[in-house]
């Protein structure tokens, strides 16, 4: 099992490969999307290369719950209802939710995700 | 325009790798835009090949059912430039294949000269695109056909590459709309 600091820097690998970053950008609290610039169709290049970073199966619906997000039951007017919350927080437990809590709209999920976020999950996919 | 930039497939191994020849002539009319005495083969179209090879390597693998589409190059390295009269030699090798999504290495040479080197992931359409067809049956079997793809493919026990009968079937259906015919 990697400690967490040598979970850190193979996804900082994979981010500098797949994003195009220097080193000392990806930090543990840079947001994927915003800080980052990572679109959506990078996520799929980061999935494949933490997988075989690690060696794990990353389903997409665990890092990235577009059916919440998509879904009329969880999602009024734009933003995500407070059920949709709940289903967020038990499907991502590594993620820091509180921020995007304040104002839940669909569009800034993406923003959401930080580098620390993403070694938290890998963590415990180890772990499990 | 015709946006075929690999003219024939070389070896084709299912799931694993491809081999494709694109020859480049003065007579192609992206070469007009070049400086008369400095004629050079635009990088992005070397890219372009690389991509159309190993697109159509992944796309295989579902039978061409799957919509593959490029996503990104997630990195390309050019050592040399293409000129009239070359022959490039475009390789493509299958890094890993999923549901969602692929990767695949690919290398672009002129005999033992290698000319770039470019990794392409490139992205499944899932079914919130379900029946957007990229190309019609028919039509694409016959640019496969062109690129001599059943000609040289092999399957991964090593026999033969077949046409996806569902492919066969629209060729047939348009032979028969065009002339009349039925193809047994």
């Amino acid at each position: 099992m990697p400690s967490n600091e040598e979970v850190f820097e193979k996804v900082k690998d994979a981010l500098v490969d797949a994003l195009g970053v220097d080193d000392d950008e990806v930090t543990p609290e840079a947001t994927m999307v915003g800080d980052l610039g990572a679109e959506s169709i990078d996520f799929l290049d980061i999935v494949f290369r933490l997988e075989k970073a690690f060696e794990i199966e990353i389903p997409r619906s665990e890092l990235f719950p577009d059916d919440v997000l998509t879904s009329e039951e969880y999602v009024q007017d734009g933003k995500v209802t407070a059920a949709g919350l709940e289903q967020l927080k038990t499907r991502m437990p590594f993620a820091d939710l509180s921020k995007f809590e304040e104002n839940p709209v669909v569009q800034e999920f993406g923003n959401m995700l930080t580098v620390d976020d993403l070694c938290r999950y890998i963590s415990g996919k180890l772990a499990s | 325009m015709r946006w075929f930039w690999i003219d024939r497939f070389l070896e084709f191994e299912s799931g694993r790798r491809a081999v494709a020849v694109k020859n480049v002539s003065l007579s192609e009319e992206y070469l007009s835009e070049c400086a008369l005495a400095m004629p050079l083969m635009p990088r992005s179209l070397i890219l372009e090949g690389l991509a159309q090879t190993g697109g159509l390597l992944v796309g295989e693998t579902s039978g061409f059912r799957d919509r593959v589409i490029l996503a990104k190059f997630g990195r390309a390295v050019f050592h040399d430039y293409a000129r009239p009269g070359d022959q490039l030699i475009y390789e493509a090798q299958v890094q890993d294949i999923k549901p969602s999504g692929s990767i695949v290495s690919t290398t672009a040479r002129v005999e033992q000269r290698l000319l770039a080197e470019a990794q392409i992931v490139f992205a499944h359409l899932d079914d919130r695109f379900a029946g957007v067809e990229l190309f019609d049956p028919a039509m694409f079997l016959g640019n496969l056909r062109s690129y001599g793809l059943f000609e040289v493919g092999k399957n991964a026990d090593g026999s033969p590459l077949e046409v996806p009968p569902y492919m066969l079937a629209a060729e047939n259906q348009l032979a028969h709309e065009e002339t009349g015919y039925t193809v047994s």
